[in-house]
């Protein structure tokens, strides 16, 4: 089910949980307020890093990066991935990139 | 399905991504020391930690196979003794059967992009797993701590592991 919410002013398509479903709806002008709304109060250069490569490989892949695909392709290490989005870094960077949840177990 | 809907103060409906509830901890053994027994409880643990939960994994018995250096790389796969693989079980058996079987399970885990018991490990530990070895199993197999993976925090009796998992849920494998 997909439904209309308003984030930094655009409405947007989001599923039942609040995850963005269309991936051109989404742009950077978006992410500071979509953090901020789990509690991710400031995006540094390393959170960037983190979600254009999510986008960058959501374009390429049509699917959501898992933790193991940032580390190893995108060179970010999980550890890292774990301070930057704390407890549940897959879930949230996608949600903050305007991402499905990654699908993937590993 | 859960959902925190913030509709009323920021017109966005926000995920629940469980930050406020309660913390969970999740305590594995792993005591086989077969390939195909190693995984479930890895890929379980990793599925866990992604989740933010609290995740040990404590090695016994065959199970110390999978954190013991000389061992853990070497991990094999057989069809003897298991049905589930639909072989006729004389096949396994024959020599170099075994070795067959592993390495055709170890190309079709590498084409999943799951990586293989000591990477896995690595990658646990970077996520905050905590691995334990069993000190009774150390004692018998004549290893100490030396012999270990070095992801392995320490090795821990069985009253240490009962004292841990007190507040968490155990899932044997």
């Amino acid at each position: 089910m997909s439904t209309t919410t308003t984030i930094a002013g655009h409405e947007v398509h989001v599923d039942d949980e609040g995850f963005m479903t269309e991936y051109d709806e989404w742009t950077e002008e978006l992410a500071p307020e979509l953090a901020a709304a789990i509690g991710i109060s400031e995006l540094t250069d390393d959170h960037w890093e983190a979600i254009r490569f999510l986008r960058a490989d959501f374009a390429e892949q049509d699917e959501t990066a898992t933790l193991r695909r940032v580390a190893k392709i995108g060179g970010i290490p999980t550890k890292k991935l774990f301070g930057l989005f704390p407890k549940k870094p897959a879930k949230k960077m996608a949600y903050i990139a305007g991402l499905p949840k990654p699908h993937g177990c590993v | 399905m859960t959902q925190t809907d913030t509709t009323a103060e920021t017109g966005a409906r926000v995920p629940d991504f469980g930050d406020d509830a309660p913390d969970r901890k999740i305590c594995f053994v792993c005591s086989k020391g077969t390939l195909d027994m190693a995984y479930p409880a890895l890929i379980m643990a990793n599925g866990a930690l992604g989740e933010g939960v609290e995740t040990h994994i404590f090695f016994t018995f065959w199970g110390m196979d999978m954190i013991t250096k000389k061992t853990m790389d070497h991990l094999k796969f057989t069809i003897l003794g298991n049905p589930a693989t639909h072989m006729p079980q004389g096949l396994g058996g024959i020599p170099g059967m075994t070795g067959m079987a592993t390495r055709m399970m170890k190309k079709q885990i590498a084409g999943l992009d799951v990586p293989e018991v000591p990477e896995f490990l690595e990658l646990l530990v970077d996520m905050g797993a905590h691995l334990w070895a069993c000190k009774m199993s150390v004692d018998m197999m004549d290893l100490d701590e030396a012999d270990l993976f070095d992801g392995v925090e320490a090795i821990i009796n069985v009253s240490d592991f009962i004292d841990l998992s007190s507040d968490g849920q155990i899932i044997f494998v």
